[in-house]
């Protein structure tokens, strides 16, 4: 597939990003502000509320990462404009701020000292003003270098190496040529082919801050294994879909990398990218965790490969299904944006799966809905580091 | 036709992909790094995306996939049998 010339209908965003998505969001701070984002939501049709569990308590570190994971979900290009509210001013102002900065309009609400009622009918009018305003905005022809693409895999099994996360790899080597953004992670999913992820580092700076990331999660796991994870990692579905090893799931995730590009860059969780190129990004390995440090990174279009088949989505990054399983393609079918299921009867070859994801990736950026999409699939899990205060 | 496949000839084992596998029939692979095919016959059922030994192993050897380590057995597998979280362990963790 020749992509010199390759374009998509993007929204382009007043900070230079361009998204995919034209989103309205009505986002939460904290846990107690659920109830009133989800009544604006309901109200304002075609806003879409990130109900979640955390932001009490938070501190350190960990509440860090929820700033940022807020922020950056609010400061994604697929967002058009944002409604946040807190249970008081002071932290929804801070994540108001931070998103602000886009250049995009952002109101923020405290429900102490108003209640919910009051916070619904101010919210809501925030929210139908921004909702009617974004509706006007349009696509225009952006470069493809203005797409930034994530890829994360789930539910493998041994037909995702084989095939589903090989189709990514070679998309990822083809998007790479032509200066896209890209991002994998998956830290403890690396276990048993960290040598390998190590030797595509571009340079010995980046490979010693990959190898610090890597050792850093795996002193996470010696500290709190009470087995050798064998429920955990590989999961249930994987060991069902016939992995047998985190060594043996570790070697099918990284052929997501493709076979030629270099890993340019570290990323810690939820931090923006400061060029193109392949970046790692230290993350969970659960699929809706990492998808959601994806979107706070800013990353606009999502590849998922999976084998038996995780039905994960995400609230404001659309995700392209991936599967080489031709059981799963016949069960699941839903699910699937892109089967690839005939490398396994060598009907196609990798480059034309490559191509055939490619293709849907252009689709799915101009507009037409994931599956995960269309079903209403919107997990947006927050990343903990550690226990509230 | 394909009944499982291998990613590398240093592999020790293949990977079902058709449905409905059952012990003692003959079973045809490609080995997709060096594009050539082998015979196996089945000595278990091996259910689709799961493995098989392509190799003789003794208990405690190493494991080959991809043309790299994935763990250790903890039974000998013969040429043929399922081999999965029953016969085989990580090194990690």
């Amino acid at each position: 597939m020749d992509l010199s010339k390759a374009t998509f209908q993007g929204y382009k965003r007043d900070d230079g990003r361009v998204g995919v998505r034209n989103h309205v969001l009505i986002l939460p701070v904290d846990d107690l502000s659920n109830a009133a984002c989800e009544a604006v939501a309901n109200n304002i049709k075609g806003t879409l509320a990130v109900p979640h569990p955390y932001g009490r308590l938070q501190f350190g570190a960990d509440l860090e990462l929820h700033f940022k994971t807020l922020i950056g979900t609010g400061s994604n290009p697929n967002v058009a404009a944002a409604v946040v509210v807190g249970i008081e001013d002071g932290w929804a102002k801070r994540v108001a701020d931070g998103i602000a900065a886009t250049g995009k309009p952002v109101s923020f609400f405290g429900i102490e000292g108003h209640g919910d009622a009051e916070t619904i009918r101010r919210a809501s009018k925030a929210a139908k003003d921004y909702m009617q305003w974004a509706s006007e905005l349009r696509r225009e022809e952006r470069p493809l270098r203005d797409l930034w693409v994530s890829t994360k895999c789930g539910e493998s099994d041994t037909t995702s190496g084989i095939g589903a996360n090989p189709c990514v790899g070679n998309a990822f080597d083809k998007l790479y040529e032509h200066g896209v953004t890209l991002v994998f992670g998956e830290t403890t999913e690396l276990t048993g082919g960290e040598q390998l992820v190590a030797a595509r580092c571009r340079t010995p700076e980046v490979r010693d801050k990959f190898m610090f990331m890597f050792n850093r999660y795996q002193e996470v796991v010696n500290r709190h294994k009470t087995s050798d994870l064998m429920d955990s990692q590989p999961t249930k579905g994987n060991i069902a879909g016939g992995l047998t090893t985190i060594e043996e799931k570790a070697l099918g995730n990284i052929q997501k990398i493709g076979k030629k590009c270099m890993i340019d860059g570290v990323l810690d969780k939820a931090e923006v990218p400061s060029g193109p190129g392949l970046w790692f990004m230290d993350s969970s390995s659960a699929a809706a965790e990492m998808v959601t440090l994806c979107a706070a990174s800013g990353y606009a279009v999502h590849f998922f490969p999976t084998g038996q088949c995780n039905v994960i989505g995400n609230p404001i990054l659309p995700v392209i299904k991936i599967c080489a399983n031709p059981r799963t393609v016949r069960l699941m079918p839903e699910h699937i944006d892109v089967d690839v299921s005939g490398i396994t009867r060598r009907e196609i070859n990798m480059d034309q799966a490559g191509d055939r994801l490619l293709e849907m990736m252009l689709r799915t950026a101009n507009g037409r809905l994931t599956a995960a999409e269309a079903l209403g699939h919107r997990e947006f899990v927050l990343t903990r580091l550690y226990e509230s205060a | 036709m394909i009944h499982f496949l291998v990613h590398d000839e240093n592999d020790s084992v293949g990977v079902v992909v058709v449905e409905g596998m059952k012990a003692g029939r003959e079973l045809t692979g490609w080995i997709m790094d060096q594009d050539r095919e082998i015979k196996v016959r089945a000595q278990s059922d091996v259910p689709i995306g799961h493995k098989l030994a392509i190799r003789e192993l003794k208990s405690g050897d190493t494991v080959i996939k991809y043309g790299v380590d994935i763990g250790r057995t903890i039974a000998p597998i013969k040429v043929g049998e399922h081999a999965h979280v029953h016969n085989i362990k990580t090194k990690r963790w």
